[in-house]
């Protein structure tokens, strides 16, 4: 990491598992702001740069986080996998594939990043439960579906019926992805944990 | 797949969903150019004050920044608005809420444009912000703005506005703001066209609407304003006024840049508007047997600083006040107010889910004092088709009002929670805290309908192109061009199935929505798939006609054939046969010479205005739902947790039923958000809590699986028998979970969302305030 312009500062990136320069740029830009602004990674989503709605889900080492909560400059030496680097095959593409085949996707903002996440959630506990799955992607707003078809999508990801016949294999199971989910932890390190919420904002 | 399951009535899957889930799909604000300008907005702290000094000058010097507009320098109409142009471009001399916008930066990054807004300097001198909408619709209140503080009053009076049965109940309810909350906030690139025009993408429900207030505000004929669909994160509403659209153009222009300007979450709360909060006294009387004799209503909507669609929204709240039953005598008053509030306007039920919640609880008492069950008493009094309306309109067919209700109560319950149940299934979730001994169960119904399209005696027509030819292969392929905004709702998907099956091809390709074709009016109002969705079908049943006739030319058959080929012509099979000769030709044998092309418009039946008594033939159609919902509360800590959620609804013919399916779901879980943990908060008119940290959104944990029975009923005058779907779940949804934590708790609940202190509190504070204009029994 080097800083040619007082205040600025050049350093690479690992996206995808391609190295990327960034130069010239502010400390305090998050990763988010890094990717889409700066190496026009647009598939990583920007909807509340808090933390709390997961459009920005990404891997960072193998761990989920939101790329808006991260500095970029911390994930210099860090690999960084956003839902492109996940692959064109494989579990992540029976995920992709399994959210359009059950009506996950409407709007679809929330997508790329739900599909990050879902991916992880099933290399690290192919086998979680409908309350597992539920807690584990409340980090990640959806706010058209309801939800509904999200879970169906998962689940049938785990019954091997992801996408539709011919459109796309059965997804392995069982198997870890590969890319490095980190078995044993909660995958949750920078995320904003909205799991079990049931109160109401603003009533001190 | 098969072509049957892409055609109407399967469930084809979205054509957009791929680059969706690849991330690929752009959306407005994944669009940029090489060399665009970064636009940011500078937004009044103040609900109310005077802008006494305005400098933008030492902004302008900050390198990078390429210009600053404010409102001197609107070229064209000062205001705009959706039904009424009463919201200035810019605040120029007085701000009217807290976050209206007073300038625009266009710079070469967002961090300089930032910048430059901190160094625009604005004296204000804030003046008291009127914050109460009955203070505002009172006498002695300020007038907010020239207009006045009162965007619309309605008094309906229907039959005996005095008679009244021998039981009575009576109450107050309160619905705090909800807001869309779409995911992807606002966004547009706007470009500067050598013509001297403008050229926009932008995320929008309605393109020809914007249009007409950019080209107004620009001082430019609508030709020269264009503007193409970019990628939508969604809308329920919040997309439906112009928020940066004309600011955008004003930079772009004033720069000869192309300009890309965002909002950011804040922003986005602080921009759009949100569903009104409302005030409702309520008093039903009924015979002793459970027949409602009578309903009154007032009903007081905050429309906030701007009319944008409050006049609208005031109708339907009043028309829908009473609800989807039989009532012979009805005195239902509305009133819309101007306050120094944000704006609100167009949500996912526009009104009805304000009244939902009154009449619900209503009847809901109603059958407590009679001593019958909340099912009964509404299937007694469900409304029929032929049944008359509270606005005198006769209710066509069909509307399954007491079905739905009849088959929500017939669903299997939820199991009990018992101290085995997975820790995540209490209220409270994972947080482990609640007491299973302390939990108490509760279940609740409601019962709605909503109008389908525009009302009101407006024409909201949509017009389509469609186009057949042979593709590059030598096979026949349609184009379809229509200027309705895919949000996220499907229409992509539902156009693609009606030209499949009328055109009988399987290549479909939708060309993005633009103002090159005329207007398909708002992706709102659940119309777009009967208003839209008809015009495509009349477009490509147009094509059809085209491509016979040409084929009976070329058969040299009589010219009384050629003006009507479908006598003596069919197509079966992807062919065209002539029904006496036995001709059989291919569509790529007829295309052979050329393309063939057709545009239709497609309009709805005509509906009327209000009267002075509220009397008329307002609205379209209407479709109904019923929702069950069951909870569990946490009595110590006042958590719900939502265990169950049971649907049926009015559908009409099913186009896609998993877009259906999606769209139900979806409409449940804003209806559940509205009734436990959405609000948008105002402290003397200022937001407190427009982030995604302190705006709580239902996530996967808080929503449950929907049980869900859909009615399938054809509607006689729309496309195929279909009903519009989005909003009626909606309407429904927030009185159910209110219905059931009240029978949870056993405590009288009267405002939405329910909070925590509501459930443990027991000194509950009176409701603020008395019911709008004066005494509720008076007159």
């Amino acid at each position: 990491m080097s800083g040619d312009v007082p205040g600025r500062l050049s350093y690479h990136l690992s996206i995808d598992g391609t190295q990327r320069a960034v130069t010239g740029a502010r400390l305090e830009e998050s990763l988010l702001t890094v990717l889409r602004e700066r190496l026009d990674v647009t598939s990583v989503k920007d909807a509340c740069e808090q933390g709390r709605c997961g459009a920005c889900s990404v891997l960072l080492d193998g761990r989920l986080v939101t790329a808006c909560t991260i500095l970029a400059a911390d994930a210099a030496d860090a690999r960084v996998v956003t839902v492109a680097g996940l692959g064109p095959g494989g579990p992540a593409a029976a995920v992709r594939a399994a959210f359009v085949a059950h009506g996950a996707v409407q709007c679809g903002f929330c997508t790329p990043g739900l599909v990050v996440a879902v991916t992880d959630l099933l290399a690290r506990r192919p086998g979680a439960d409908e309350e597992e799955i539920r807690e584990t992607l409340a980090g990640n707003i959806c706010r058209c579906t309801g939800y509904g078809r999200i879970l169906e999508a998962v689940r049938a990801v785990q019954a091997g019926r992801g996408g539709l016949a011919g459109r796309s294999g059965p997804a392995r199971r069982g198997g870890r992805t590969g890319l490095g989910g980190a078995a044993g932890q909660d995958g949750e390190a920078g995320r904003g944990d909205q799991a079990g919420r049931g109160d109401s904002p603003g009533w001190a | 797949m098969t072509g049957r399951a892409r055609g109407v009535g399967g469930s084809a899957p979205r054509p957009d969903g791929p680059a969706k889930a690849d991330g690929t799909f752009a959306y407005a604000g994944d669009l940029s150019i090489p060399g665009m300008l970064h636009a940011r907005t500078l937004r009044s702290p103040h609900p109310r004050a005077r802008i006494r000094r305005l400098d933008t000058a030492a902004a302008r010097r900050i390198p990078g920044v390429a210009a600053v507009v404010t409102a001197v320098d609107v070229p064209g109409v000062a205001t705009y608005g959706l039904i009424v142009a009463d919201q200035p471009v810019f605040a120029a001399t007085e701000t009217r809420y807290a976050g209206e916008p007073v300038a625009v930066v266009a710079a070469v990054d967002a961090p300089t444009a930032r910048r430059a807004l901190a160094a625009v300097e604005v004296e204000y001198e804030p003046l008291p912000p009127v914050v109460d909408p009955e203070v505002a619709a009172g006498l002695g209140a300020p007038p907010l703005h020239p207009d006045g503080n009162v965007f619309r009053e309605i008094t309906l009076r229907h039959g005996d506005p005095d008679a009244a049965g021998p039981v009575v109940v009576e109450d107050s309810y309160l619905v705090g703001m909800q807001d869309q909350a779409f995911l992807a906030p606002e966004a547009a690139l706007v470009v500067p066209a050598a013509d001297g025009g403008v050229d926009l993408r932008l995320a929008t429900q309605w393109l020809h609407s914007d249009r007409e207030q950019i080209a107004a505000c620009l001082g430019l004929p609508e030709e020269l304003v264009r503007l193409e669909l970019a990628g939508v994160g969604g809308a329920f509403g919040g997309r439906e006024d112009v928020t940066l659209q004309v600011h955008g153009a004003l930079l772009a222009r004033a720069t000869g840049t192309p300009v890309r300007i965002a909002y950011d979450r804040v922003e986005s709360f602080l921009g759009h508007p949100h569903r009104h909060p409302a005030r409702m006294w309520f008093r039903h009387t009924a015979t002793a047997a459970g027949d409602l004799v009578s309903v009154h209503a007032r009903i007081i909507m905050d429309g906030g600083a701007y009319a944008s669609s409050s006049p609208a929204v005031i109708a339907n709240a009043v028309t829908h006040a009473a609800g989807p039953y039989r009532v012979p005598n009805a005195r239902l008053d509305g009133l819309v107010v101007r306050t120094n509030n944000p704006p609100c306007g167009a949500m996912r039920g526009f009104g009805v889910p304000q009244v939902t919640i009154g009449h619900e609880a209503q009847m809901d008492r109603l059958a407590d004092r009679l001593g019958i069950g909340p099912v009964e008493l509404r299937v007694r009094n469900a409304l029929r088709p032929g049944d008359v309306l509270p606005t005198g309109q006769v209710l066509g067919p069909p509307l399954p009002a007491r079905e739905a209700i009849e088959a929500v109560a017939a669903r299997p319950l939820p199991a009990a929670l018992t101290a085995a149940s997975p820790v995540t299934a209490r209220p409270g979730g994972r947080g482990a805290h609640a007491d299973v001994a302390r939990v108490r169960r509760g279940v609740g119904y409601a019962l709605a309908y909503k109008n389908l399209l525009f009302s009101e005696g407006f024409d909201d027509s949509s017009t389509a192109r469609a186009r057949l030819e042979l593709d590059a292969g030598g096979r026949p392929a349609a184009t379809i061009h229509s200027a309705c905004a895919e949000v996220g709702q499907g229409f992509v998907t539902v156009a693609g199935q009606i030209a499949r099956t009328e055109l009988g091809v399987d290549e479909v390709v939708l060309l993005p929505a633009d103002t090159g074709v005329g207007s398909a009016g708002s992706t709102s109002a659940s119309r777009q798939t009967w208003m839209s969705g008809g015009a495509v079908r009349g477009a490509c049943v147009a094509v059809i006609d085209r491509l016979l006739a040409r084929v009976a030319r070329r058969l040299g058959l009589p010219p009384e054939v050629v003006e009507a080929p479908r006598r003596a012509l069919v197509i079966a099979g992807g062919e065209i046969v002539g029904a006496e000769t036995g001709t059989r030709l291919t569509l790529a044998e007829a295309l052979a010479e050329g393309p063939v092309e057709a545009e239709h418009t497609f309009h709805h039946r005509r509906t009327t205005a209000l009267d002075v008594a509220g009397q008329g033939d307002p609205h379209v159609a209407f479709a109904a739902a019923a929702h069950r919902a069951v909870v569990d509360v946490d009595l110590d800590l006042g958590l719900v947790h939502v265990v169950s959620m049971a649907l049926a609804q009015d559908c009409g013919t099913v186009l896609n039923p998993l877009s259906l399916r999606g769209q139900v779901e979806g409409g449940t879980a804003q209806g559940l958000g509205l009734a436990v943990m959405e609000e948008l908060v105002t402290v003397d008119g200022v937001v407190t809590n427009p982030t995604l940290h302190d705006y709580l959104l239902p996530t996967a944990a808080d929503v449950p699986m929907l049980d869900f029975v859909a009615l399938t009923y054809p509607q006689p005058d729309a496309p195929y028998g279909v009903k519009g779907v989005g909003e009626t779940p909606t309407c429904t949804a927030t009185a159910a979970v209110l219905a059931a934590v009240r029978a949870a708790v056993g405590r009288d609940l009267r405002r939405v969302p329910v909070r925590p202190v509501d459930l443990v509190d027991l000194a509950v504070p009176p409701l603020g305030g008395a019911p709008p204009g004066g005494s509720p029994t008076g007159e």
